[in-house]
């Protein structure tokens, strides 16, 4: 256990409720983006639960991901109001600028892109959230910007 | 320091903060010291404004100018022409039919109840919610009232549940309060995950102690030491900004040990949910609190009798209970002078689409959908022809345009067989292919079914495939028949309000609009299909 899991296993009281924060913390330190055997086994070690149980929560929520994915995950909104501004254009300029489908990992590591559900930010249809950020009012341009300026960024 | 003469009010929120607001506000902060009004010009950040899609938004006070999609290098012209010599910025201006209030004015049609203190006060700071008569309420109850009596208020104002079921709360409360053990939770639904709604979002993240305050109250009237809140994943802004008011709150002591020396005990604690819409379903909440999948429960029993861990517990919506500290200081009467008389108060509703003004708006339960659309949204843009509404969010209803006078509340819209669900409005012109729009709800209850019921699990994805021929021109009559019957075994069968409400959306658009199904059907060209998506 690396010195950085053991300090986000201490914030946790042994309760199974903390179990989506701390599973959300595991990811968050993991520079894949995703849950790894050993953090789902730490999890449960520490809460007391069985395996089975908090692989179970882990794979029924669509923000935890126990397959790798890239340093940034796009998310697109395809709810009804982002559809009607033509999110489904800008899932395309997506998959043509990164060259994978929804769901794929970019081969450099750099981009996972996938859909997600409302983000309740339906002012700016259509919308996408990278990582943490929420981008709106997205064209094929914008996101060409965008994520011209992630990668340039690293 | 000088009382200011002039207020700034900068919305910051998620919408602000990728409109760049942080530059926003340091180019502000810069122009006001360098022309000297540091000293009287007071900058305030709070939540909200009302007007959405609008980019960095700020109003001026007390003229109650609103200036909208300001960008850095505007700041330095609003500053020396407005502030220091009182000439508004014409060409920055919002449009005045725009949905916005002064405080503590009603504007139009607004009532503004909940969203009284959302684009208003700091939410950042708890010194400033106390100025606007934040906690009496909890001060009343704790000091003044019994619990029977903090109930007796709430079900004579005869609030409803503002989830979307309606609910009353007063009655929840006295189940919960005289369901026996002496461990009770205080759960608030924040996991606001219906498509086009934010209206939670804007009030957790513009009056976070409103709730934290509500949460008390009804943690003394139905005798429960612990709270919870259980807010979406996603919404980054509202879980810090929860976080800052708890710690804010205890060390005022008004959460934690023998509040207001008044021997009663409460503390609440922020959970953040994954990304599943089913756990809005209170079941499926209390089974993902308790750590594992969000699976809804059967009921009965209920919560109100056996809730999270067993234990009997009250789960209320971010709304419902955001509407408690007003009524508990103004008293059901006037409560009940909001309002109709079986839907009594207001209702928060987010306003999108084709409208002129998208937003956030507060009008009395009752009001037409009409004023709706065409007061608080300004009508359609560019002068286009109204094509549909929907009501309720993705399971919600397709309204027309004769729909228009039905009047928003609880019992009126179940005339139209529609449901005010979460209260988002979905505005649609002439340009919108309902076949088109009601695949993108298919696909996301399909994404989003939880797969324990076999009816809703199976007939998903069936309405998905029908959908697909459909819209691939290859399919008969017989297939929106077939999509209607479906929908009927899962209202029927279906464990929870997921898979029952499915026929909302796909009923009532496949009768209001079935030519434009059959056309698609037949492979008819569709002049306003984007013919895109999966």
């Amino acid at each position: 256990m690396t010195v950085e899991k053991k300090a986000i296993l201490q914030k946790y009281p042994r309760a199974p409720d903390v179990l989506l924060a701390l599973l959300h913390e595991l990811q968050r330190a993991n520079p894949q983006n995703c849950l790894t055997p050993e953090d789902l086994a730490l999890a449960a070690a520490h809460l007391g639960l069985p395996l089975a149980r908090v692989r179970d929560a882990a794979t029924f929520y669509t923000m935890f991901s126990l397959k790798p994915r890239g340093k940034h995950v796009i998310r697109v909104c395809d709810s009804p109001n982002c559809h009607l501004f033509g999110a489904w254009s800008v899932v395309e300029e997506l998959q043509r600028l990164l060259g994978v489908g929804v769901g794929e990992t970019t081969p450099d590591g750099l981009f996972t892109l996938e859909l997600t559900s409302c983000l309740g930010a339906c002012g700016v249809a259509p919308v996408m959230m990278v990582d943490d950020e929420v981008f709106g009012n997205l064209t094929p341009e914008k996101v060409r910007r965008i994520l011209g300026e992630l990668r340039g960024g690293g | 320091m000088r009382p200011a003469r002039a207020q700034v009010l900068v919305a910051v929120d998620e919408e602000a903060r990728q409109a760049g607001v942080e530059r926003v506000l340091a180019a502000l902060r810069e122009a006001l010291r360098d022309y000297g009004l540091a000293e009287e010009v007071q900058v305030i950040e709070t939540g909200t404004l009302g007007p959405s899609g609008q980019g960095v938004v700020l109003a001026v006070y007390p003229d109650g100018v609103f200036y909208g999609r300001v960008q850095p290098q505007d700041v330095r012209e609003i500053v020396e022409v407005h502030l220091l010599k009182g000439r508004p910025v014409a060409r920055l201006r919002l449009p005045t039919a725009a949905p916005v209030a002064r405080p503590g004015e009603i504007l139009g049609r607004q009532t503004r109840v909940v969203l009284r203190n959302v684009g208003v006060i700091d939410p950042e700071n708890i010194e400033e919610y106390l100025a606007q008569g934040g906690y009496e309420a909890l001060a009343k109850a704790l000091l003044e009232m019994k619990p029977e009596e903090v109930i007796e208020e709430v079900r004579r104002a005869g609030l409803r549940g503002r989830g979307g079921a309606g609910f009353p709360t007063g009655v929840k409360w006295a189940a919960v309060r005289q369901a026996p053990g002496p461990e009770k939770y205080v759960v608030c639904n924040a996991d606001e995950g219906e498509p086009g709604t934010f209206k939670d979002r804007l009030l957790l993240e513009g009056d976070p102690h409103r709730i934290l305050e509500a949460m008390a109250i009804a943690g003394y009237a139905v005798g429960a030491q612990r709270g919870i809140i259980y807010v979406r994943g996603e919404y980054t802004l509202s879980l810090r900004r929860l976080e800052r008011a708890l710690a804010q709150a205890r060390a005022y002591g008004l959460l934690g040990e023998n509040i207001l020396e008044s021997g009663f005990s409460f503390d609440i604690e922020v959970r953040p949910g994954a990304g599943a819409y089913v756990c809005g379903e209170e079941t499926a909440l209390l089974e993902s609190l308790e750590g594992k999948r969000g699976w809804p429960r059967i009921r009965p029993p209920y919560p109100v009798t056996r809730g999270l861990w067993g234990k009997p517990t009250v789960v209320n919506n971010v709304e419902t209970l955001a509407n408690v500290p007003d009524i508990l200081l103004r008293g059901a009467a006037w409560f009940r002078s909001l309002g109709t008389p079986t839907c009594p108060g207001t209702k928060v509703y987010t306003i999108l689409g084709h409208v002129r003004f998208p937003g956030l708006v507060e009008v009395e339960m009752g009001t037409p959908l009409r004023a709706l659309i065409y007061e608080l949204g300004g009508g359609l843009r560019d002068g286009r022809a109204l094509k549909a509404v929907l009501i309720g969010g993705a399971a919600g209803a397709f309204l027309t345009a004769e729909d228009l006078d039905v009047r928003l509340d609880f019992d009126s819209l179940a005339g139209k067989a529609a449901v005010l669900g979460s209260g988002a409005v979905l505005v649609m012109d002439d340009t919108a292919c309902i076949v088109d729009m009601l695949g993108s709800i298919l696909r996301f209850f399909r994404h989003e079914s939880c797969g324990q019921c076999a009816p809703c699990r199976a007939g998903t994805d069936l309405l998905v495939r029908l959908w697909e021929g459909i819209r691939r021109g290859q399919a008969q009559e017989e297939a929106l028949d077939r999509m209607v019957e479906i929908t009927e075994v899962m209202r029927q069968a279906s464990l929870c309000p997921l898979g029952q409400s499915l026929a909302l959306p796909v009923r009532s658009a496949l009768e209001k609009f079935r030519p434009e199904f059959l056309g698609h059907a037949r492979g008819a060209p569709c002049p306003s299909c984007r013919r895109e998506g999966p």
